[in-house]
């Protein structure tokens, strides 16, 4: 299929109707609207459903109901609406249903503002609803991966019983790329042995996140455990630019992993030996490839368009072999790739010790901004 | 190859069209592009402005500091990216809205009335086209019938009869700009 000129929020709306989406859930929010919107139209077209939720809280529990059926259905969000539909994320994931959302994120905390962030990265990836649970979380950094990404969501989501989780800030949403879009995947419902879907000569199943005996819970805790080593051992996904040689590893996922390729580029072009790993999904994280990149790099940096939540992932697999800096543009700036190429450089000259806090210094340097 | 453009202008003058249409010129010659628009609570009545960058690899940030290359349709537009442009520069600056010259002299400033050559071809819309034909005079890697080609095959059924009406002002802002670029000293 030829390339056409996709938006981002319209392009995951389109890649979800042709990776089979059956229902839509959702409530309009600022800069993810262009979502619902397309399907509002699209949707009926189809004769799939979609409806406008009252409320997030309702659109999340319209998806964990139409969830347990089997169905493919997914909603969409940006930061605070999230923030509205953790509960039902954690009852989703206590009952080990598969379902989609999209968190196409802004400035926070609070109200915040609409402008583009990366600051839910730690409620996505780390925290979210109660409980214990693991959830797939992916970040694309450009519409044709936002497109990519969308289908496999559904294919993990199913694959594991789990949420899967795209998170993009506002600028991928609100892009234009040219991008491909995949073929129309024919709706054929898949079967599973534990959909609630009509108990017609079969015994009857119950989906539940209700555990009343400890016991029974932990059991149901550690086999989510045990499934999460498996997607840690098969789905990592990630993007590497100029590693081969690079003493200097940036490390940035979304909007600031695409921002730090061009800086990482500049920066060759000054003759610094330095790379970028983007990942892809979030969670399950590449702890691997950083742990392998340390033996070869001097320092990280870690860029990211929030406080640095990333960051202590990338220090859980560096652990403290070399120093690990940070530079991020929290509150909804999107930062540009000649501060980012300054931070490079910067590494590049300096005398870095793993014993300071990276925060310390990116405050301190942040004080200069403005 | 790689080049950053602004458009400026006040919401309502067509801004972000005109970066849809070189970013679809862009895709249909084979180039990686992106457009990307500034949108906030302040799009009605105030400025607008997107940013598209064409290159021929994946394109890393879609938005720029320092672009070589910026259209400002009005006053506000022109004070502000005057300032961005990187040494070298050429700021396409619709004349019949601003009423100063040029402060830089490290850049090319280009002078073009686009509201009045619109008004010459019997409509105020085509403000915006003028100015983009202005700008291929500066940005070789996108010709003039490139743009014509991306303005016939993604325009809707319903706006093809003023495709003449858009080649006209196309070619009018380019024969303008390139006047004025000739002017320049080499």
């Amino acid at each position: 299929m030829a390339k056409e000129l996709w938006k981002g929020n319209e392009a995951i709306a389109e890649a979800a109707v042709r990776a089979g989406l059956q229902a839509y859930f959702g409530y309009p929010i600022t800069p993810q609207t262009e979502i619902l919107e397309y399907l509002s139209r699209r949707m009926p077209e189809l004769g799939r459903a979609f409806v406008q939720a009252e409320s997030e809280l309702g659109a999340i529990n319209m998806v964990y109901g139409a969830a347990c059926t089997g169905a493919r259905v997914m909603s969409s969000s940006s930061s605070p609406g999230v923030s509205l539909m953790l509960e039902g994320l954690s009852y989703i994931a206590g009952t080990e249903v598969p379902a989609v959302l999209v968190n196409v994120m802004r400035g926070g905390p609070g109200l915040g503002n609409i402008a583009p962030s990366q600051a839910d990265y730690n409620q996505a990836v780390h925290g979210g609803g109660h409980g214990d649970y693991p959830r797939i979380v992916l970040a694309p950094a450009s519409v044709q991966e936002a497109i990519d990404l969308m289908s496999l969501s559904f294919d993990l989501a199913e694959k594991y019983r789990m949420i899967a989780m795209m998170i993009l800030d506002g600028s991928v949403g609100q892009m234009m790329e040219p991008a491909e879009m995949p073929e129309m995947k024919p709706l054929t419902p898949h079967k599973f042995d534990w959909a609630t879907d009509g108990a017609i000569q079969r015994e009857r199943r119950i989906l539940s996140s209700i555990y009343i005996e400890p016991a029974a819970e932990e059991v149901a805790n550690l086999r989510l455990a045990n499934r999460w080593k498996e997607v840690q051992a098969n789905e990592v996904r990630y993007k590497e630019y100029f590693l081969d040689d690079a003493e200097i590893v940036v490390v940035g996922f979304g909007t600031a992993g695409r921002v730090s390729l061009s800086a990482v580029r500049a920066a060759r072009a000054q003759g610094i030996k330095v790379g970028l790993l983007r990942p892809i999904t979030v969670s399950p994280f590449p702890y691997e490839v950083i742990d392998q990149l340390t033996g070869q790099a001097k320092a990280f940096l870690v860029t990211e368009m929030n406080m640095g939540q990333m960051l202590s992932d990338v220090r859980l697999a560096v652990r403290g072999r070399v120093p690990v800096e940070f530079h991020g543009r929290p509150g909804g700036v999107v930062p540009f790739p000649d501060e980012i190429l300054r931070e490079i450089q910067r590494v590049n000259g300096a005398d870095l010790s793993v014993h300071t806090d990276p925060i310390d210094g990116w405050l301190t340097r942040m004080a200069e901004v403005k | 190859m790689q080049k950053e453009i602004i458009i400026a202008g006040f919401g309502g003058q067509g801004v972000l069209f005109a970066g849809q249409v070189l970013a679809y010129a862009a895709m249909d010659t084979g180039k990686a592009v992106t457009w990307i628009p500034s949108y906030g609570p302040e799009m009605r009545g105030g400025t607008a402005n997107c940013t598209v960058v064409v290159a021929d690899e994946e394109i890393g940030s879609p938005l720029v500091q320092h672009p070589p290359l910026a259209v400002a349709l009005n006053l506000p537009s022109f004070d502000k990216y005057e300032g961005a442009l990187t040494p070298g520069g050429t700021l396409i600056v619709n004349q019949s809205m601003v009423d100063r010259g040029a402060k830089r002299a490290d850049i090319h400033t280009i002078f073009v009335p686009c509201n009045e050559i619109a008004e010459e071809l019997g409509d105020k819309k085509l403000t915006n086209m003028v100015a983009v034909g202005a700008l291929l005079s500066s940005l070789t890697e996108i010709g003039l019938k490139d743009l014509e080609k991306a303005l016939e095959g993604h325009l809707p059924a319903r706006h093809k009869h003023l495709l003449p009406k858009n080649f006209e002002a196309l070619r009018r802002g380019y024969e303008h700009a390139q006047k004025e670029l000739d002017k320049v000293p080499a």
